[in-house]
């Protein structure tokens, strides 16, 4: 494998992340330290950069509408919290038990996620939508209405107070183990199948891809982190309610994937940063009633964006202005005239959409086929 | 090994109380091209459907290759050896026209690499995705599309969008191809073009191909041996000139 | 004895409510092809609307203007939100509808505040029936939601626009060509899903004389989970598994044991149900055309 194979741009993310990270830990192990509120920001960076990253696996390339993300995250908080406050006592609160918590939420997260993987092979869309909405529910109160003993009931689990200076670094560290592993697997063939799932599942079962294989691969994974996210949730805010995982807050991790734009890895992490840090803004600056205005805001994001993403009618608009063909135009400007392009693309059109007989009797000549028949002598 | 690559003995589904498709049996040989025809609604296209396993037969059995698979899933079906293109084409819309054949590839046995073997980018994750690639650029090359292989699926016009899907098809490496009306839409030129490329195939690939087609001439031209369907049921069979001339086949066609 | 008498009715009028909701529903699903995310909160929105109507000490006045004004927000939000993205994929027109959940949730709460108001439509009393008290509201309720169901049956199979409705469910593209406007159907199904909900969320008030931002979500889900129980896209299927519904949330809270669990139970029929048959009691399997 030669360097040149390693397309920058494929791994711009990974850069950035790392460097950011690297940055923050020097400053860290040099003695600077951080406000507490900073700190408690970048955990919440990147427990929304997991959760976000995983839920896209799911949406953007599965297609299928999970709206109980925030059920996984729940369930990998509880039992993340719980095996972590009863291994503190004899690992001590280190690096060790967080580990091991970690291990025990992803994968209780994981088999759950096995659990409303069963359901999506059977059911597609809306139907699905609403079983993982009710995944969800169930799992919130359940938790809600476990004995004091076990889960804190509706008091939450006290989960143990870890060194808030170094929690950020492995967050940051496990936010580029859920990229390195969610993008490896989409850039792969594993990956195309999920793609060609999502844009026509008869035909993919057709072309031999394991339907049932790759929808429960992609629902584990996505769970799996959110559990991981859960985990680093109980670590970074000492306790965990229930309450917090309902049916709003997968929403807004929704919300994160959409105004990333479905299907993009990149996108979805700017927007799970970027709503992550505007909501400790507002948060201060909103207070008491107009704390709803901030679900005004995210509630006409998800509209406008999806119906300007999405409406038929807006199509020609959206070909136009392009943030990746405008880009393309800028770059590419002074390489390749691009209407020299337009013009071939024009003329395979237009033979499909008049009649063929009129065209052949009165437009077409020898010479306008001489380059296809050309290509045809080539192979 | 049987003398038939194919064979469909007393095949039928019936649907409440239509039924589809009755005691259809046909037998194809290594290497033909066959055809399958009929007026709109004889159930050509229900006979693909059953031959791929979308369907169950009700009655009946098929075999390829001497080996009875009715029973299996669509992709395992694909996987033994049955590929197939959609009356109404099915392409991966959303996704690149070489993703669209590399998705076909994906499941030959030469391109194997598990999940893991991706998550942590082993050295065969590298060697197949090149590979696969390579093999995808050649297939679009046998169809004229390597120079559209980065634009989406959805971007291309109807014509090619037909030939991507044969294309897919043929990536999946089967025994044989059932094409659903592959000359449907497409101008003069480029039937006689598709024409010359499914003779390619047959050839280069040693395939055996089975398709429906409305446009008599193009079938006339191409086909080895066809079957002519009426209201589910084989109306006349053998080889394509005889069949054509056939007053009962011209009578189902015209009207009588 | 007196218990479980109490128990029937309990769950045979809050299974009224859910039907109604979940007519709204299934007849969205059914012609529209969309879950109406937002139809649960217009529930709430018709609360409201009755709260604010009850400072003219006039019930009556409250709720035809909650009918009114639900009638007109359901048409405006199928025009502004969902008609754009008509042909679009299913998944953008489910995520906008969430969307606009939130957004009449959030408008709510802005305008009224977070805190619940109260909103004591008309004090029906209560009445002694075989040994139990019911309140007579519970009765009223019922009965209401029998007649407007029946209404809403015959209305469908007799009349012209029930008839194109039905068309229009089957095959849109068909009853296009046939010459039904399919814009004004799904305008008339969703006036007519926004009605019930206005009703629905009266006897919310009749049960429970408060209303708050959050009034119609859980019911609005708990109604879609009634409506995928009894097969979508069917009339008589939404009203059975709302009455099913009802019935068990009433029976689990009399139960304490298992009270607090009663959300989890619900949803958990929701998914062994779908699980088990994927188009409910009552619904058409579809096939796709390959």
């Amino acid at each position: 494998m030669n360097l040149k194979n390693l397309k920058l741009r494929h791994y711009i993310n990974y850069i950035v992340i790392g460097l950011m990270t690297l940055v923050l830990s020097i400053i860290t192990f040099t003695g600077g330290r951080f406000d507490n509120s900073m700190l408690f920001l970048l955990e919440k960076v990147a427990i929304s950069i997991i959760l976000a990253v995983s839920l896209s696996l799911v949406v953007g390339f599965l297609g299928e509408l999970s709206l109980g993300h925030a059920g996984f995250m729940c369930v990998g908080a509880y039992l993340g919290g719980k095996v972590a406050s009863l291994l503190v006592p004899y690992l001590g609160n280190g690096v060790l038990a967080l580990v091991i918590a970690l291990v025990v939420g992803c994968a209780a997260a994981a088999f759950c996620g096995v659990i409303i993987g069963i359901p999506a092979l059977r059911l597609r869309g809306d139907y699905l939508a609403i079983v993982t909405l009710a995944f969800g529910e169930i799992v919130k109160s359940l938790f809600q209405n476990s004995s004091d003993e076990s889960f804190g009931g509706s008091l939450g689990l006290e989960t143990p107070r870890f060194d808030k200076s170094y929690l950020f670094i492995i967050a940051f560290v496990l936010v580029l183990l859920t990229l390195a592993i969610v993008q490896n697997l989409i850039r792969s063939k594993h990956g195309r199948a999920i793609t060609a799932i999502r844009d026509n599942e008869i035909a993919a079962r057709a072309s031999g891809i394991n339907v049932t294989k790759y929808k429960l691969l992609a629902f584990i994974l996505s769970a799996a982190f959110a559990g991981i996210a859960g985990v680093l949730y109980s670590y970074s805010n000492y306790t965990v309610q229930s309450m917090k995982f309902g049916y709003n807050y997968s929403i807004e991790i929704l919300v994160m994937v959409v105004l990333g734009g479905m299907g993009s890895i990149n996108g979805s992490i700017i927007a799970a940063a970027l709503i992550t840090y505007l909501n400790t803004k507002l948060a201060t600056i909103l207070t008491g009633d107009l704390a709803v205005l901030q679900n005004l805001l995210y509630a006409l994001i998800l509209i406008v964006i999806i119906i300007y993403n999405n409406a038929p009618a807006l199509k020609g608009f959206r070909d136009k202005y392009n943030i990746g063909v405008l880009a393309e135009k800028i770059i590419k400007q002074h390489r390749d005239p691009a209407h020299v392009k337009d013009d071939k693309a024009k003329w395979d059109v237009v033979p499909t959409k008049i009649s063929m007989d009129e065209i052949l009797s009165v437009d077409m000549n020898p010479q306008d086929n001489a380059p296809q028949k050309k290509q045809k002598g080539d192979k | 090994m049987s003398q038939y690559i194919l064979e469909t003995k007393g095949l039928g589904i019936s649907f409440g109380g239509l039924k589809a498709a009755q005691d259809v049996n046909i037998r194809i040989k290594k290497n033909q091209i066959y055809g399958l025809i009929g007026p709109n609604g004889a159930g050509k296209t229900t006979i693909f459907n059953l031959l791929t396993c979308v369907y169950k037969p009700t009655t009946g059995t098929f075999y390829l290759d001497g080996e009875e698979i009715r029973k299996l899933t669509p992709d395992k079906i694909n996987h033994k050896g049955i590929a197939r293109t959609f009356q109404n084409i099915r392409l991966f819309n959303n996704m690149t026209v070489i993703r669209n054949v590399m998705v076909g590839l994906a499941n030959r046995p030469e391109y194997k690499c598990t999940v893991w073997e991706s998550f942590f980018r082993l050295p065969r994750h590298f060697r197949v995705e090149k590979e696969m690639r390579d093999k995808a650029k050649e297939l679009l090359r046998i169809f004229d599309l390597e120079e559209d292989r980065n634009g989406l699926a959805c971007n291309l016009p109807y014509g090619k969008q037909r030939k991507l899907e044969i294309a897919r098809a043929l990536a999946t490496n089967p025994k044989i191809l059932l094409l659903d009306e592959p000359a449907a839409g497409m101008n003069p030129h480029e039937t006689e073009d598709l024409a010359n490329t499914i003779r390619f195939i047959r050839d280069h690939f040693d395939m055996t191909i089975l398709l429906i087609e409305h446009d008599m001439n193009f079938v006339s031209d191409l086909c080895d041996e066809i079957t002519v369907l009426n209201f589910g049921t084989v109306l006349a069979e053998g080889q394509t000139k005889t069949v054509l001339e056939d007053p009962e086949v011209i009578k189902a066609y015209i009207g009588g | 004895m007196e218990l479980i008498f109490s128990t029937l009715i309990n769950g045979l009028s809050l299974g009224g409510i859910y039907a109604m909701i979940a007519l709204g529903y299934t007849m969205v699903y059914g012609i529209a092809k969309l879950l109406n995310f937002a139809h649960g909160d217009i529930i709430m929105v018709g609360g409201y609307i009755i709260y604010v109507f009850l400072a003219t000490n006039n019930p009556l006045l409250a709720v035809a203007m909650a009918v009114v004004g639900c009638v007109i927000l359901g048409v405006c939000v199928e025009k502004v939100a969902y008609r754009p993205l008509r042909g679009a994929s299913p998944l953008a027109v489910l995520i906008t509808a969430i969307g606009v959940s939130n957004l009449l949730q959030s408008l709510a709460q802005i305008i009224f505040g977070s805190a619940p108001k109260m909103a004591t439509v008309y004090d029906f009393g209560v009445v002694k029936l075989m040994g139990a008290t019911i309140q007579i509201s519970s009765l009223v309720t019922l009965g209401v939601a029998f007649a407007v169901m029946t209404a809403l049956t015959l209305f469908v199979k007799y009349t012209r626009i029930g008839r194109a409705m039905i068309a229009v469910s089957e095959d849109r593209d068909a009853a296009q060509l046939m010459g039904i406007n399919v814009n004004s159907i799904i305008t008339i199904t969703f006036a007519i899903g926004s009605a019930l909900a206005a009703l629905a969320g009266l006897f919310y008030l009749l049960k429970a004389p408060s209303v708050s931002s959050t009034l119609g979500s859980m019911p609005g889900i708990k109604a879609f989970t009634a409506a995928v129980i009894g097969g979508i896209g069917s009339i008589p299927g939404a009203m059975l598994g709302g009455i099913l519904l009802g019935m068990v949330e009433s029976i689990s809270y009399k139960i304490t044991a298992i009270a607090p669990y009663t959300d989890a139970i619900e949803f958990s029929i929701l998914i062994i149900i779908l699980l088990v048959r994927p188009t409910g009691f009552l619904g058409k399997k579809r096939r796709e055309k390959v």
